[in-house]
């Protein structure tokens, strides 16, 4: 379903679309497309969730929302889906996923809660904890400290595998 | 000091960024301004670094390989540990948070056995494990996120 072109595409685009007034015109000039076709194609790459949206990426950080807190749980695998699926409700959760537990980390279930105060993340993290029924269940709360590297999702080119040259880095 | 032009391009336009030819104009008569005002505002907050960039956001998996994962690192390493990790072109968050688990970095690439040689190089260079944590369902739709800008 995605084909060698909506591959390059999404390569090409992945860093941000151009700030000029015919930005897709400007892609199809780097890929051998047609203005028509990058857009008819990025239509059908949402419309498919390919890409989950498409426009103004945000730094929270840089906005004052420097209160970001991972949340994890461990929930039995029975139950997982309904309570992710509970959690990803509420409108102050920007993340939830499930991962397999390791040896030494035994949570299956994370969100995210970015806010601009911890006292506001705590007690939204309280009120989720009510509403989905998630207080017997162990977790850790994993406020951020120090950011050392935070840039948009760059998925490398497909070749060469070696690394050093890339020039997205 | 944000105007209230950036602050409708911060929040208003973070999915559903319109698919035809000149997308800028059309933001921009939708806003009440020009086209040359939408392009250099969103150029002004790409400088300022308030915004990465006018994109996509990819689901993880799609297009490559990708993980997140955690190390646990003395205090007096981290920073050492974290600047050897942020150097891997294919890292692309990297944080300390509050934990025995306290650096958290996502790592991404364009195949799986790609992915563990980088995660392997990093265990050797840092001499600290990883704890690999792949996705395994996603719950949510990340719609965007909505940003309380009254006081920026």
């Amino acid at each position: 379903m995605l084909d060698a072109r909506d591959f390059e595409l999404l390569t090409e685009i992945q860093s941000g679309l151009p700030i000029s007034p015919r930005p897709y015109h400007d892609i199809g000039l780097a890929l051998g497309m047609s203005e028509a076709e990058v857009i008819e194609r990025l239509a059908v790459l949402k419309q498919t969730g390919l890409i989950k949206r498409l426009g103004v990426i945000v730094k929270h950080r840089a906005l004052g929302y420097r209160a970001n807190a991972m949340i994890v749980w461990n929930i039995p695998d029975a139950l997982v889906e309904t309570l992710g699926d509970r959690i990803s409700r509420s409108s102050f959760v920007t993340l939830c996923y499930q991962r397999p537990r390791t040896s030494e980390w035994p949570y299956n279930l994370y969100c995210m809660i970015h806010g601009k105060d911890r006292d506001t993340v705590l007690a939204q993290l309280e009120q989720l904890s009510v509403n989905c029924g998630l207080q017997a269940f162990d977790r850790e709360i994993l406020f951020s400290r120090r950011c050392f590297k935070q840039r948009g999702a760059l998925y490398l080119p497909v070749a060469p595998a070696q690394s050093a040259e890339y020039s997205h880095g | 000091m944000l105007t209230d032009l950036h602050k409708h391009l911060l929040n208003d336009f973070q999915r559903d960024f319109p698919l035809v030819e000149r997308p800028y104009l059309e933001i921009a008569n939708r806003l009440g301004v020009s086209e040359d005002e939408v392009l250099s505002a969103l150029a002004e907050l790409c400088d300022s670094q308030l915004i990465s960039r006018v994109g996509p956001i990819i689901p993880p998996n799609q297009i490559g390989a990708s993980m997140l994962v955690a190390m646990a690192v003395p205090e007096t390493e981290l920073q050492r540990v974290a600047d050897i990790i942020s150097h891997y072109p294919e890292v692309n968050h990297n944080y300390e948070r509050e934990n025995r688990f306290n650096l958290w970095f996502v790592a991404l690439a364009s195949t799986a056995e790609h992915l563990a040689k980088v995660l392997d190089a990093i265990e050797r260079e840092t001499g600290y494990q990883t704890q690999r944590l792949p996705l395994i369902n996603d719950f949510f739709i990340d719609l965007g996120f909505r940003l309380d800008l009254t006081h920026a």
